[in-house]
């Protein structure tokens, strides 16, 4: 392997990780504040790539933009979606066991799937990246690499850095550090924690779509890709530690090196690779290696 | 109640299967028999769900473990013997039910509920990207097995109606040998660890071991549906293991009702039926094709508005009638 | 005179990151004592009770019991070797009847797991243990009642039947009388008294009237750390103490 092809690979790990933390933030998010567990959060980021699919034409043809406007309006859409989801669905799922909030999130990712294919039928569609992102920079002398997969990673490090913002020095980041096990300390801080809520579902639903609506250019639209990348984020939870989005950081930079390097160095066990990393993640520190005290 | 009062609806439902080839014509036989299969599966998670308090996501992988073992080690040309095979399908189901126990229950919670659907999902493509299995296009079951002692055949798997009793007679052992488990005292340490691990181990029970037979167990009858369910249809494919299929027998554990041998057994004839529904074009015509939105609707409505299942819909309204919280007994 | 000690802590300490929770506790309890164990909320008492039982591990320090140093060892091993516990918020089974409560905690001595022909409701070994437990704790009356239906004094009361069904040597007991009105008190300090010979028991409580009727010693935690440490009246007089904690209502 020379260094332009390892570099390459680094690259291409350090973005499907960088993606993979993006949609793994929002679940462990979602759950360390409100104690759901959300199987349709991987349904999430199949609507993200769904709307860039179907939205990018729109936009273009009525309101002159192309993908960012696309993309603005997918962001915006979601939060109001996440907002209703909340208070329609989730909300009755807090106080309920864990059997029951996963069963009924998996009949929401049946609903999900099946108004996709109403919509959209079921054939694999591609997504155009917007014309200025689609070149490539050169790495060496022999190999180049996509710009736009830069721009991924480059997104989801800005999102990284704003969330950290968000929770280290708000007083809505406090209230999520505070997590579900003090709620008294929420509302003596004025915070209204039912609105609380909404906004945090909301915010770990738009994290999911914006990960799905920049992904779709390089992954292709889909039917079951959100069902794919919801296991692969709950490796990343188990293995970081659910409620801990330092961990999330770390476990989905893991898992980007260890799939992708997999799949160049053991091709016929790529598959299998991940549930390795997680099996011996469990072996040393069943909690994850960042588990909240 | 007494014991016979308590046994019987069981019984009537076992003589009623019994009967049934009787008055069904052979498609319905085939699909008494799935159904019968299904509970076998069913009642295997609820021994781990519903007993134990283990919520797993990944059972679906011991089932098809059995069923692509039960493909493998038979021969392609003379009668495998059911003696053999079966225990063996089993013993694969109940290994991988062990490795993957002995990890997954280092983890509680959600978290257990996350790693064991991720094994399932490893094993789905262990089968899925190897040629194992065949791959994605499965492989099938060339000469069924048979039942045959010193020569003469008792029971050749590969007819119809030998099948469906045979099937039959798994479903009743199945179900008399998890009534035996729950009332013996393993059963009662189950019990407690469900209702408070932390209390069980103040007492003294090292409960890590227990929850381990008790998931390995499960596996193991779920390696009895497996195999029946290889020799049913003669084919297996990858997509006995995907977690859709975890969530399906979930999905009748708690149609049924959580907590209840009964409910497992109904809750897979309730799915299977609601199945059959969706997908009858007499009733939804084209809409058929997306009978799955009808199902995800009827998960969540069930759950939400029945959480006892069907086996609790009677004390649900009585406690709805009283207006008082409902004390339900022990099982 | 010669002192049976059952249990003894050893300079223990327990960190949570940089919060000292329990530093350098060292106590003892011998058998037929009643060692209570005092102090405000958030002294360190509940985390040295969950240390002592096995649930949390030390950062430094042992854990001695009937002369073993079994601070390695799980809380299942500990309460298997004589060591039993009762929580502060009621850890009862609601949903199974008052005696297989008792007869399920009584079979962590008596486990057989293999024999599954045998049923557990039918286990004479399990139930006779059971019944004398619930005798001992008064609700025998009860045992065919489902547990949750208990009102809340006899759900304490079941609590600790189903620490005497293990058969323990020494009992951990956090906070016994918490919600309990005056009768209930009176029933269950009476039952407690009872127990003394023969059994060794740390009590953690805040009913101070409890404490100073049946606590043989007492020991005052402040801050994860202990106080004071010695005979009731000896504590009641200690000027450290008064100051820290009882305060003026008590003296006199």
């Amino acid at each position: 392997m020379t260094l332009a092809t390892f570099l390459v690979q680094c690259l291409n790990a350090i973005q499907y990780g960088l993606l993979l933390f993006l949609v793994a933030s929002g679940l462990t998010l979602i759950f360390g504040i409100m104690g759901v567990i959300n199987l349709a959060h991987g349904s999430f980021y199949m609507i993200g790539a769904y709307m860039a699919y179907a939205l990018a034409p729109w936009a273009a043809a009525h309101l002159g933009g192309g993908f960012f406007t696309a993309l603005l309006i997918g962001l915006v859409l979601s939060v109001v979606l996440g907002y209703l989801l909340e208070w329609l669905f989730v909300s009755y799922l807090y106080e309920r066991e864990h059997l029951q909030q996963v069963l009924m999130t998996y009949g929401l990712i049946l609903v999900f799937e099946e108004l996709r294919s109403l919509l959209f039928g079921d054939d694999v569609h591609g997504v155009a990246a917007p014309g200025w992102l689609a070149g490539t920079i050169p790495l060496g002398e022999l190999m180049t690499y996509p710009v736009y997969r830069l721009f991924m990673s480059g997104v989801c490090l800005v999102v990284a850095l704003g969330m950290w913002g968000v929770i280290a020095r708000t007083r809505v980041g406090m209230a999520i550090r505070a997590g579900a096990t003090n709620r008294e300390m929420v509302q003596s801080l004025g915070i209204d924690i039912r609105m609380l809520y909404r906004l945090v579902f909301a915010a770990g639903m738009a994290l999911a779509v914006l990960a799905g609506m920049i992904a779709a250019p390089v992954s292709s639209v889909y039917p079951g890709m959100g069902n794919q990348v919801l296991i692969i984020c709950f490796v990343v939870v188990v293995i970081g530690g659910i409620g801990s989005i330092r961990g999330a950081l770390v476990a989905a930079l893991l898992v980007g090196f260890v799939d992708t390097f997999g799949k160049v160095f053991f091709p016929q066990a790529a598959g299998v690779l991940v549930y390795l990393l997680m099996a011996a993640v469990l072996l040393w520190r069943p909690e994850g290696l960042f588990r909240q005290a | 109640m007494t014991v016979i009062a308590r046994a019987l609806p069981a019984l009537i439902g076992g003589l009623l299967l019994a009967a049934f080839p009787l008055v069904g014509g052979a498609f319905y036989v085939d699909l008494a028999a799935t159904i019968m299969i299904l509970a076998i599966f069913a009642l295997s998670l609820e021994l781990l769900v519903g007993h134990t308090g283990l919520v797993s996501f990944g059972h679906a992988a011991f089932f098809g473990v059995a069923a692509y073992a039960t493909v493998l080690l038979s021969s392609k040309t003379v009668p495998p013997s059911v003696l053999w095979l079966l225990p063996a399908a089993m013993l694969v189901a109940a290994a991988c039910a062990l490795a993957v126990g002995a990890l997954s229950l280092r983890t509680r919670g959600i978290y257990f509920i996350m790693v064991t659907l991720a094994f399932a999902q490893m094993a789905y493509y262990v089968f899925h990207d190897t040629r194992l299995g065949g791959g994605s296009d499965g492989i099938y079951l060339y000469v069924k097995p048979a039942l045959a002692i010193g020569g003469v055949t008792l029971l050749d798997l590969d007819a119809r109606l030998p099948f469906y009793y045979a099937t039959l007679f798994a479903l009743c052992l199945t179900y008399g040998f998890l009534l035996l488990v729950a009332r013996s005292r393993f059963g009662h340490a189950l019990a407690g660890i469900r209702a408070n691990e932390q209390r069980m181990r103040a007492a003294g029970f090292a409960t890590y071991p227990y929850k381990l037979a008790a998931f390995t167990l499960g596996g193991a009858l779920a390696g009895v549906a497996g195999f029946l369910y290889a020799v049913k249809d003669g084919f297996v494919n990858p997509e006995i293991l995907a977690w859709s299929q975890s969530g399906t027998v979930l999905l009748m554990v708690i149609l049924g009702g959580v907590g209840s041998f009964r409910g497992a057994v109904i809750g897979a004839l309730a799915f299977v039926l609601l199945k059959e529904l969706f997908q009858s074009e007499a009733v939804f015509g084209g809409f058929t094709r997306h009978w799955q939105l009808m199902l995800g609707l009827v998960i969540i409505a069930a759950v939400a508005l029945m959480p006892q299942g069907i086996v609790g819909l009677s004390a649900q309204w009585r406690a709805r009638r009283r207006a008082r919280p409902d004390v339900v007994h022990a099982d | 005179m010669p002192t049976d000690v059952l249990l003894r802590a050893n300079e223990i300490t327990r960190r949570f990151g940089g919060l000292k929770a329990v530093d350098n506790v060292s106590l003892d309890v011998a058998r037929g004592e009643v060692h209570a164990l005092i102090g405000t909320n958030g002294a360190g008492k509940s985390t040295l009770v969950n240390v002592l039982a096995g649930e949390l591990a030390p950062t430094s320090g042992r854990v001695e019991l009937l002369g073993h140093d079994v601070t390695q060892w799980s809380q299942p091993r500990r309460a298997r070797a004589g060591l039993g516990r009762t929580y502060q918020r009621t850890t009862i089974f609601p949903r199974f009847t008052v005696l297989e409560n008792c007869r399920l905690a009584a079979q962590a001595r008596h486990q057989r797991p293999v024999a599954l022909l045998d049923a557990a409701a039918a286990c004479a070994t399990t139930l006779a243990l059971a019944h004398d437990a619930l005798a001992r704790a008064g609700i025998d009356a009860l045992a065919g009642r489902m547990a949750g239906s208990l009102a809340h004094g006899q759900k304490r009361q079941l609590e600790i039947a189903m620490c005497l069904a293990t058969a323990p040597q020494m009992l951990l007991l956090d906070e016994p009388l918490a919600g309990m009105g005056p009768e209930e008190s009176t029933r269950m300090i009476e039952l407690l008294a009872a127990l003394k010979p023969g059994h060794g028991m740390l009590l953690v409580e805040h009913d101070m009237d409890a404490v100073f009727r049946i606590a043989d010693r007492i020991t005052v935690m402040v801050d994860g750390a202990v106080l004071a440490t010695g005979a009731p009246q000896d504590v009641r007089d200690n000027q450290d103490v008064q100051t820290a904690y009882l305060g003026e209502a008590l003296s006199g």
